[in-house]
């Protein structure tokens, strides 16, 4: 039984949980090659595609309104179609979690757009062309991702790095760069920053939404940072902060807190594994692959302890759910919906830093959302809770309230045929020993078996039962 | 933070030994069997999406003023004076009859260093307090929460969001506000499904012990269950007679009202409304708005004077930044930086126009310079109304305005 617990924790962490299928695949194999094979089923890429790559944006839109090409309803209806396709990349993606085979790159996507946050409600081509590029490096080498995402125009936009120039210097991207993508605070000065600004003037892209470096609005001169002077550009500061230790320790601290405990202490084991890990990471020119292999297949990663101690962030909570029941809604909002009522929606983080995570998922209201979710999900009940409307125009789409809002199809028969023996409490525990990270305690368990009609047919008994289980606290937990 | 920490796991492990119903009760019958004043309450009515201060209070002799708005700016002989300079938008009539009666403080140029014009982000540093060029993960409130729990007064509806979520503003590092739209809304919901009956059992003791995101998780189960139970049964029993009008602020003012008088151990209420982000046809929608907001105000004031309590609740009304001084060419305005707020209440030395009148020769890219920090307004109404530790909360001193009377 610790055999099966242990390779749903890692599909759990890895991934957005196994089907039982997937479980009883995984029954015939040792760990080893469970995790292995996690790489091989992440190894193909294939990018998200919403829009076409010379899909006009709002600037273009409205240069084009000027000219007289669009009329006014014609503009604005295509500004709203771009504001439209981001929302479908976003239910796309969570598509791609749901039911997608690369289940530990999504998951590593997810854990980038967390780390690289970035947001730009006007422009679906930049965004389109960030999110697969954090999908496509999610398991490459660190490096070469920091230097992509750093050149992105979706970041160069969103940190302001167009209008960094030359005796006009905005020290945004550099500042953020250092605080949140690499070192971490206390480990820069505010000299470093303003130098490192300076090298990074001239970064920015064209219309056509690529890289460009603009040499004349470029500070040729000499500069400064962490102590050493040069000519630098921003290639030669992103390759400086790749050299500073500091940079594996902070994101392998960061990276350790999403995939194997909420809660860090700071004077125990955890620090030294984390330290280990960083070693590997710097050493090894920032393989995240390996990196991962090696928290997947170390002992102290299937510590009861982490087995249950990760709050599920919103999309882990729906996308697991969907996954595990083969669930698809015949609408996109709910899949929105239950983002922004839960304060995580996809490609529109907060702010640079990502959500925060752990237990600031919960409170009062996310807490009764979490546990009323399966009843909405499973017998698409009546949605009476209204996120709030953050007052931007532009994201109101997100708040609309729609009746029947969670109509879908459930492929019950499939997840039925792995629990056909025994009697109810076996079912009960056998149910739960799929969905929850530990086993009922048993007033608990006294609890649900009230709630299970004894002569009710298997099917009913497993759909009331699975009910049950998916909104108890402990199913907010992996 | 240790005696912080100190509680935490104290809770937690009281939690671990089974003893949650007891545990509850204890402050059940400590809230419910005191009849101890509850002292000062204070209102936050947030308006999202930027609201424009200058078409709010109108600053009517000038003419920087009506050069830059020739389609939508207020004519002087509409405007309702405050002084010599700035006079109210002709919708907030109701809130002209406040300060006319000396309740009304108007405090211009209110912001906040190197200002970001994103909604989501200036929101953002207005909801943690923080520079904008940092980061924070809990909110004003929810820190004032943190500070200010002792013993087993540590209850999360201390701070009401009216609302069915909770914004960042009322989230701390170990407490977070309360959402509920109306209390009996809230009630149904931990009545309905497993909640009640989970928010009575336990966890598995050695699940507990060694995973203390169950306790965290069970623990607020059953404080939302008791909070729900408690603001139920107080607010069942109260029901104003004052009409307010039929519009969501007014429906939600109404709850705070309802609450206050029910003696709710709550000292902070929090609602937001939207609508005001007018890129487009500004003058129409923003009327409508600022009309709605001043009557359901001012019957909420009405009914806070009836029932004897206008002199201890303070409301505070904001919008995460005010917009550019120059219109744009939908009728509109973008987003802009400074603006004005209102503290209106009983407690006020007699309500005033606080400041300066905004400076439009004096700009930055086309947007107002801030004079008052935000954090000032916060360190007010936390020292000088609510009476607690405002560096607790802000991490630094800040001035207070001198605008609460001393009684």
């Amino acid at each position: 039984m610790k055999e099966r617990v242990n390779k749903q924790h890692l599909f759990w962490r890895a991934g957005f949980g196994a089907t039982p299928a997937q479980l009883r695949e995984a029954d015939r194999q040792p760990l080893r090659k469970v995790v292995s094979q996690l790489f091989t089923d992440s190894q193909a890429f294939t990018p998200l595609s919403v829009v076409a790559d010379d899909q006009p944006d709002k600037k273009e839109l409205k240069n084009r309104f000027k000219e007289g090409q669009l009329t006014r309803d014609m503009l604005k209806d295509r500004i709203r179609e771009n504001r439209e396709s981001i929302r479908d990349l976003n239910v796309r993606w969570v598509e791609q979690m749901t039911s997608g085979r690369a289940a530990l790159r999504e998951k590593m996507a997810l854990f980038w757009h967390g780390h690289f946050a970035c947001r730009n409600q006007n422009n679906v081509r930049m965004v389109q062309q960030y999110t697969n590029l954090i999908r496509e490096k999610a398991l490459g080498n660190f490096g070469d991702l920091l230097m992509a995402v750093s050149k992105s125009p979706a970041m160069l936009q969103f940190l302001n790095n167009q209008q960094n120039r030359k005796n006009a210097p905005n020290e945004n991207f550099a500042r953020e760069v250092m605080e949140l993508f690499t070192l971490g605070r206390a480990n820069y000065t505010e000299h470093d920053i303003k130098e490192a600004a300076r090298a990074f003037t001239g970064w920015g892209f064209n219309p056509q939404g690529e890289f460009v470096f603009r040499r004349n609005v470029h500070d040729e001169g000499e500069k400064t940072v962490f102590g050493k002077t040069g000519n630098f550009q921003g290639d030669d500061i992103i390759k400086l902060l790749l050299e500073r230790k500091e940079t594996a320790t902070f994101v392998t601290t960061k990276l350790y807190r999403f995939l194997v405990t909420d809660e860090i202490a700071t004077d125990s084991a955890d620090q030294q594994r984390i330290s280990q890990l960083a070693d590997q990471f710097y050493r090894s020119g920032y393989d995240t692959a390996g990196l991962l292999e090696t928290i997947f297949t170390s002992d102290w990663f299937y510590d009861p302890k982490h087995i249950g101690a990760h709050i599920k962030s919103p999309v882990e909570l729906l996308a697991g759910m969907q996954h595990s029941l083969g669930i698809h809604f015949e609408q996109k909002q709910p899949i929105l919906y239950v983002q922004r009522t839960l304060g995580q929606v996809l490609l529109y983080p907060p702010n640079v830093a990502g959500w925060p995570g752990g237990r600031n998922w919960i409170d009062s209201s996310s807490l009764l959302f979490r546990m009323k979710l399966p009843d909405l999900v499973l017998k698409a009940g009546e949605v009476t809770i209204k996120p709030k409307d953050d007052g931007d125009v532009n994201t109101a789409l997100l708040a609309r309230k729609v009746n029947r809002l969670f109509a879908s199809t459930i492929d019950w028969s499939t997840f039925e045929k792995a629990f056909q023996k025994g009697s109810e409490e076996h079912l009960l525990d056998e149910l739960a020993l799929y969905f929850l990270p530990q086993p009922l305690s048993p007033s608990q368990r006294n609890l649900l078996l009230t709630k299970v009609k004894k002569e009710a047919p298997r099917s009913e008994q497993i759909r009331t039962l699975t009910a049950l289980l998916l909104s108890l606290p402990e199913y907010q937990l992996c | 933070m240790h005696r912080r920490k100190f509680f935490k796991q104290s809770a937690f492990a009281t939690v671990g030994t089974m003893l949650i119903p007891s545990f509850l009760k204890a402050y059940e019958s400590k809230h419910l069997g005191l009849n101890q004043p509850v002292g000062k309450t204070l209102v936050i009515v947030q308006l999202s999406g930027g609201n424009d201060g200058l078409n709010t209070v109108v600053p009517f002799r000038n003419d920087i003023y009506y050069r830059e708005r020739p389609t939508i700016a207020i004519a002087p002989e509409k405007v309702l004076k405050l002084n010599d300079e700035i006079g109210f938008n002709p919708a907030l009539e109701a809130l002209k009859g406040l300060y006319d009666d000396g309740l009304v403080t108007v405090v211009n140029n209110v912001g906040y260093p190197n200002p970001d014009r994103s909604h989501f982000r200036s929101m953002d540093i207005w909801q943690t307090a923080s520079d904008s060029d940092k980061y924070l993960t809990t909110g004003w409130l929810g820190r004032y929460l943190d500070a200010n729990c002792q013993g087993n007064d540590c209850i999360a509806h201390r701070a009401i969001e009216v609302d069915d979520t909770l914004s960042l503003a009322l989230k701390g590092q170990d407490l977070n506000g309360l959402a509920l739209l109306d209390p009996k809304k809230l009630y149904n919901q931990t009545r309905s499904g497993l909640v009640a009956e989970l928010s009575n059992i336990k966890p598995a003791a050695e699940v507990v012990a060694s995973h203390p995101n169950v306790s965290y998780l069970y623990k607020t189960l059953a404080e939302t269950a008791s909070s729900a139970e408690i603001i139920y049964d107080k607010s069942k029993v109260t029901h104003t007679k004052t009409v307010y009008p039929a519009s969501e602020l007014g429906n939600r003012l109404k709850t705070v009202s309802e609450l206050i008088t029910s003696g709710v151990n709550t000292n902070v209420y929090y609602i937001s409304i939207s609508g005001f982000d007018t890129h487009i046809n500004q003058p129409g929608q923003q009327e409508r708005l600022l009309r709605q907001y001043a009557e359901a105000v001012a019957a909420f004031t009405k009914d806070l004077k009836t029932n004897g309590k206008l002199n201890d609740v303070l409301l505070m009304t904001f919008s995460e930044f005010g917009r550019r001084v120059k219109q744009n060419a939908s009728n509109g305005t973008d987003h802009g930086t400074a603006n004005n707020l209102f503290l209106i209440g009983g407690g006020l030395t007699p309500g005033r126009v606080f400041n300066e009148a905004p400076n439009l020769t004096n700009l930055d890219e086309g947007d107002l310079k801030y004079t008052v920090d935000f954090r000032s307004i916060y360190a007010t109404l936390l020292r000088d109304w609510l009476k607690v530790d405002d560096q607790a909360v802000l991490g630094r001193q800040f001035e207070t305005l001198k605008v609460v009377s001393r009684s």
